[in-house]
């Protein structure tokens, strides 16, 4: 990196970059067609590239690269999970997440505040014990707190909220926050580098089936043949999986965010309380980021509720009074494929030649590496899937086989 | 505020209602197969379109049915759920589950 930085300082005109190759038509036949272009299907698509040599890649994206969830999402970062499968997994992930903006020579804007979860019940204490002990066993940095140290940590909290009083804090260490369109772009980037072709407004419709194989995807921009088909398209996974007929346990929820005006920068740590289903965090530009629960129902819809808005601020407000002064700038909403153990699907489907990444909820964007390294292995293997996400297989379902992480996951990010 | 009206209490803010799952068709627990229950308890089609899923009404633990478009979030219609179930079904009694000697 420092050479090429003196080159570029001391070339007579500045090397002008190309962030990514001008579109093409696409071509009659891939070795592996990647449905949906977030931060997901452009990671597998550069670790395939990398690792394993695959090259002959389309990443399908139906609007622009990392336009969906990959841009909704609160870029939390953590890996204080629950179940010893998620840890572990998660736990990879944070260790690659650390690495990116190297890997890219491209800045993701990694920034480790650390996370901190707050209990308001003896149950929450006795759950965080657990998880304290679980993320330490698998090499991640967490500790349970008291009050003073909380105090001590974000000295703006409110320790008493109404009929909620503070009891511990779960203190994660390698929480941390990134850019997210940053990591689409670092991956899209480095993928197309090395060959992958990333087609833009092309949707994928519908699917050639012969045999229990996808052969073909059919898009709006005509038929490609497929030697394998990975679908990564998050909170709209059902409409796919539907085409195929693979049938699973997703509700697409939407998942309401928001962001006030920039402050000083008074508040390091992400803070989020699981009772007053809440999470607060200040972004690098001075903005509190707010964020919650899903919507009460499901829907395919992105728009804002007052009623959910009203219930998330009162208690964004109950956690740093101050801000009940604060002007909103944004709000958003994206769509959530939830699952009822609150983790993911991936792995293989009940066709031979079709991957399934997807019931990514609310916590998709933290998994965003290793999912992709994963996800390329299981491809390049043909379909051996890699000891990491065999928990996580749509087949846990009939097996009786959840891993349960709601407790972990619901509206504490 | 989104209104849903109920068949029972009239027209009501949806936050007094909780959402209860997709109608589906329950099969036969003593003779389906494992698949086959784990297939009705878990999954669901999850259509972007009109829809006929369960609704609670909280506060008179009332349950009905609702045709909702789960895109433009529009409720079509509401209704008992006798509509539906007209009959009274009566479930047999398990047979004695054999030991399984191991």
């Amino acid at each position: 990196m420092p050479f090429s930085l003196l080159k570029y300082g001391l070339s007579s005109e500045y090397p002008a970059e190309v962030d990514l190759p001008a579109p093409k038509e696409l071509k009659d036949s891939y070795d592996v067609v990647i449905i949906g272009g977030g931060g997901h299907g452009l990671a597998t698509a550069y670790y395939l590239a990398k690792y394993h040599g695959v090259t002959n890649v389309a990443v399908l994206e139906k609007a622009y690269l990392g336009g969906g969830n990959t841009a909704r999402n609160t870029a939390v970062i953590r890996s204080n999970y629950l179940t010893s499968e998620g840890v572990r997994f998660y736990t990879e992930s944070v260790k690659l997440f650390k690495a990116l903006s190297n890997e890219f020579d491209f800045n993701i804007m990694y920034s480790e505040r650390g996370q901190l979860t707050l209990a308001h019940t003896d149950a929450t204490v006795r759950a965080f014990r657990q998880r304290a002990e679980v993320n330490k066993h698998f090499g991640g940095r967490t500790e349970m707190i008291d009050r003073q140290q909380i105090r001590e940590l974000v000295p703006t909290l409110n320790l008493d909220p109404g009929h909620l009083p503070v009891l511990a804090g779960l203190w994660h260490i390698d929480g941390a926050t990134a850019r997210h369109d940053a990591v689409a772009w670092g991956y899209a980037k480095q993928a197309a580098k090395r060959g992958v072709e990333i087609h833009q407004l092309t949707e994928v419709q519908d699917f050639v089936v012969e045999h229990g194989r996808v052969t073909a995807v059919k898009t709006n921009r005509g038929t490609v043949k497929c030697g394998c088909a990975v679908q990564a398209i998050a909170g709209y996974s059902s409409l796919l999986m539907n085409k195929l007929g693979i049938r699973a346990p997703i509700h697409s929820y939407p998942l309401q965010a928001m962001v006030t005006q920039p402050f000083k920068p008074f508040l390091d740590p992400l803070v989020s309380s699981s009772a007053l289903h809440c999470y607060v965090q200040q972004t690098g530009r001075g903005e509190v980021v707010i964020g919650g629960g899903s919507d009460p129902y499901p829907l395919y819809n992105t728009r804002s509720t007052l009623e959910l808005k009203e219930g998330l601020l009162a208690h964004a407000i109950e956690m740093f009074p101050f801000l009940a002064n604060a002007k909103l700038m944004r709000q958003w909403a994206g769509i959530t494929d939830m699952t009822p153990d609150y983790s993911p699907i991936m792995g293989l489907s009940p066709l031979e030649n079709y991957y399934l990444d997807a019931g990514w909820g609310t916590w998709g964007f933290k998994a965003t590496p290793i999912c992709g390294k994963t996800m390329a292995e299981l491809v390049a293997s043909g379909g051996k899937v890699p000891e990491l996400i065999r928990p996580f297989a749509l087949e846990r379902f009939s097996r009786f086989r959840q891993v349960n992480e709601m407790g972990a996951t619901a509206a504490s990010h | 505020m989104k209104i849903m009206p109920c068949p029972l209490n009239g027209p009501r803010n949806i936050s007094e209602f909780t959402y209860g799952g997709e109608l589906k068709q329950m099969p036969d627990p003593q003779a389906c197969s494992d698949d086959e229950w784990a297939d009705y308890v878990f999954n669901c089609d999850n259509h972007a379109g009109v829809v006929t899923e369960w609704w609670l009404h909280n506060a008179s633990s009332y349950w009905f049915l609702a045709e909702r478009h789960t895109v433009s979030d529009e409720i079509i219609r509401t209704f008992d759920p006798k509509e539906l179930f007209d009959r009274r079904v009566d479930f047999a009694q398990p047979a004695a589950r054999q030991e399984v000697v191991a």
